[in-house]
C-alpha cells in the first residue's frame, strides 16, 4: 500500500526554445502512514514532484505506481487517483467558489459521483476534522478569515477521503497561531486517520518537530532522504544549495565544531537545552 | 495546459526595425494598410509586397513567425475570395452549373487576398517587433492632441498597458485554479455546451475574486505612490526621435512616391 515512482522525468515546454528540465531520475517510495517532508530551493522541482502524484502532470519518462498498479495504464482511473491521493495548492483558500462552506466542501465528494448521505457525511466529517463549527456551514466561505478560509480549503480536499495528503507550503502567510492549528491538525489526521501526510515546507524547525522522514530535493533531483535527525546532519551541504537546519541544530554544530564534546544531532530547543545543561554538568 | 499562450507577440531581435521608435512604426503601419486599398493595379502590388519584404528582412524577424498572423483569418481569406470570384460579374471563362467563373472576379478576388493578407501582415510585422508597452506609449504620444477634446488619453493608455501587464498574471492564476479544481475531481473535457459552462464556474469565480483583489492592491499601491494620473508626469524611458526615425519617415514618404507613380505612369496591368 504504497506510491513509488521509478526512474520518472519531467521537462516543462517540452520543444520549446525554453525548456526546462523539472525532474530528473526520480526513484522514491512513499509508505503508508508515513509524515514526509519535502524541501528544497524554489524551482528544485518540488511542486512538479507533488503533481505527478496524483496525475495532474504526466511524467515524461518513467513509471508511478499507486498500490501497485501503473497510474499510466489506460484502464487506471484518474478520478480515482485523485480522490486518494488529495492535493491542497499553496494558498488554497483561493480555490474557494461556492456560496456556503458546505458546498464548496461538498464540491469533491459529488465530484466522485458518491451518494447523497456518503458525500454529506464526509463533507461535515472534514470540516469537524478542521475544526470549523456548525455556526460557519451556511456562511459565504469569501467571508471567513484566512486561517478558517485555508483550513475550509483544506476540509474540502479532506471529505474526499485521501489515503495520501499531500499539501504544498500550507502554512505560507499565516500567523503563528495559524500555522500551529494547520500542523495540529495534519498531526492529527496522520495519527488517528492513518494517512500519509506529505508536506512541502520552508520551515526547517516545523520539519524538524514534525516530519518522521524530510526528502531533499536540489535541481530535479533528490539529494538526501531519511529521518530528520540524519538529514540535518548534513549542515554544510544543505547551506550549499541554499536551504538551512534548524536553529537549535545549527547551534550545536557549532558548539562541536568549537570543540565542545555536546550530543550534537538536537532537532529542538529544548532537546539542545538538554544537552548542554548535560555537557555543562 | 494554457501556461503556452502568448498575447502581445513581441520577436525579441537585434534590428533597425526593433529600433525604431514606436510612433514611426504606427504611423508607418498605418500608412502602409490604407495605402493598400488605394489603388487597383498589378504594379501597385508589386510594389507594396516588394517594400514589406524588404522591412521585413530588415527586421530579422523569421518569414514563419509573420506568416503564423495568417493562421487565424485562413478562413475570413478563403471565404472572401470565393465570394468575390462567384459573385462578379463579366467575361466568364469556366462555367460551374448555375456560377460562373469570371475574369473580373479573379482579378478582384486575388487584389481582395492581397490586400487583406498584406494588412494583416504588415500589422504582424509591427507588433512583432514592438513590445506592447512601446504600443501603448507610442499611441499615448500620438494621440495626445485628443486631450483638448477632453478624451482622457493618459488613462486609456494606463488601462491598456495594465490590462496587459496582467495577461500573463491572470494566464498562470487560471491555470493554478484548474489543477486545484481537477484535483478536486473537477471535470472540464466532458459534458454538453450547457454542463461544460456550468463546469467552468469552480475556475470563472476565484479568479474574478482574485482579479478584483489585484486591482484593489494595485489600486492601493499606486494611490501609496501618489500617482495622480497624467499631468506633468514624467517617464522613464521617454520617446525621443533619433536621426533614424526621421529617416524611416522620409522611406514611407518616398514609398508612397512610387506606389503613386508606379500606379499612375506604368501602364496598367
Amino acid at each position: 500500500m504504497s506510491v513509488i515512482l521509478r526512474n520518472v522525468s519531467y521537462t516543462y515546454g517540452k520543444g520549446s526554445s525554453e525548456e526546462k528540465l523539472a525532474l530528473r531520475d526520480i526513484n522514491l517510495e512513499i509508505r503508508q502512514n508515513e509524515f514526509v517532508a519535502v524541501v528544497g530551493h524554489t524551482g528544485s522541482g518540488k511542486s512538479t514532484l507533488i503533481q505527478l502524484l496524483n496525475g495532474l502532470e504526466k511524467a515524461e519518462s518513467g513509471e508511478i505506481f499507486f498500490h501497485g498498479k501503473n497510474i499510466y495504464d489506460k484502464d487506471f482511473s484518474m478520478k480515482m487517483l485523485r480522490s486518494k491521493v488529495g492535493l491542497v495548492f499553496q494558498y488554497p483558500e483561493h480555490q474557494l467558489f461556492e456560496s456556503t462552506v458546505v458546498k464548496d466542501v461538498a464540491f469533491g465528494p459529488s465530484n466522485m459521483g458518491w451518494e447523497q448521505l456518503k458525500v454529506e457525511l464526509s463533507t461535515f466529517g472534514a470540516l469537524k476534522d478542521v475544526g470549523i463549527g456548525e455556526e460557519l456551514f451556511d456562511v459565504s466561505p469569501l467571508a471567513l478569515s484566512g486561517g478558517q478560509k485555508r483550513r475550509v480549503a483544506i476540509a474540502g480536499v479532506l471529505a474526499m477521503e485521501p489515503e495520501i495528503l499531500v499539501l504544498d507550503e500550507p502554512m505560507a502567510g499565516l500567523d503563528p497561531a495559524g500555522r500551529k492549528e494547520i500542523f495540529e491538525l495534519l498531526k492529527k489526521l496522520y495519527r488517528e486517520r492513518k494517512i500519509t501526510v506529505l508536506l512541502v515546507s520552508h520551515s526547517m524547525e516545523d520539519v524538524a518537530e514534525y516530519a518522521g522522514r524530510v526528502i531533499v530535493m536540489n535541481q530535479g533531483q533528490i539529494v538526501l532522504d531519511g529521518e530528520p535527525r540524519k538529514v540535518f546532519r548534513y549542515e554544510k551541504e544543505l547551506r550549499k544549495i541554499g536551504l538551512g537546519v534548524p536553529q537549535a541544530t545549527s547551534l550545536m554544530h557549532f558548539l562541536a565544531e568549537q570543540g565542545a564534546a555536546v550530543q550534537d544531532d538536537c532537532l529542538t530547543v529544548q532537546e539542545s537545552i538538554t544537552a548542554i545543561l548535560k555537557w555543562l554538568t | 495546459m494554457i501556461r503556452n499562450i502568448t498575447i502581445g507577440q513581441y520577436y525579441a531581435a537585434d534590428s533597425v526595425v526593433h529600433r525604431l521608435d514606436p510612433r514611426v512604426k504606427v504611423v508607418g503601419t498605418l500608412v502602409y494598410i490604407v495605402s493598400l486599398f488605394l489603388f487597383n493595379n498589378f504594379w501597385g502590388y508589386a510594389v507594396a509586397v516588394g517594400c514589406f519584404y524588404a522591412v521585413t528582412v530588415m527586421s530579422k524577424v523569421p518569414f514563419s513567425y509573420i506568416v503564423r498572423g495568417l493562421k487565424p483569418v485562413f478562413l475570413m481569406l478563403v471565404f472572401t475570395a470565393l465570394l468575390n470570384l462567384f459573385w462578379t460579374p463579366g467575361t466568364a471563362f469556366l462555367q460551374l452549373g448555375a456560377a460562373e467563373l469570371t475574369w473580373e472576379g479573379l482579378r478582384k478576388a486575388v487584389f481582395m487576398s492581397l490586400r487583406l493578407i498584406f494588412l494583416i501582415l504588415g500589422s504582424s510585422l509591427m507588433t512583432l517587433t514592438t513590445t506592447p508597452n512601446q504600443l501603448t506609449d507610442a499611441l499615448e504620444k500620438l494621440l495626445a492632441p485628443l486631450r483638448h477634446l477632453h478624451v482622457p488619453v493618459h488613462e486609456i493608455a494606463m488601462m491598456m498597458s495594465i490590462a496587459l501587464r496582467f495577461i500573463p498574471i491572470l494566464v498562470e492564476e487560471t491555470d493554478r485554479i484548474m489543477k486545484a479544481q481537477m484535483a478536486r475531481g473537477a471535470d472540464f473535457e466532458s459534458g454538453n455546451m450547457i454542463q461544460r459552462l456550468q463546469n467552468m464556474l469552480p475556475i470563472l469565480v476565484p479568479l474574478f475574486v482574485s482579479a478584483v483583489h489585484r486591482a484593489n492592491d494595485l489600486a492601493l499601491a499606486m494611490d501609496a505612490r501618489c500617482y495622480h494620473g497624467g499631468s506633468g508626469r514624467t517617464k522613464m524611458h521617454p520617446l525621443r526621435y533619433q536621426g533614424r526615425d526621421f529617416a524611416a519617415y522620409l522611406i514611407c514618404i518616398a514609398y508612397c512616391v512610387l506606389l503613386y507613380s508606379s500606379v499612375t505612369y506604368l501602364p496598367m496591368l
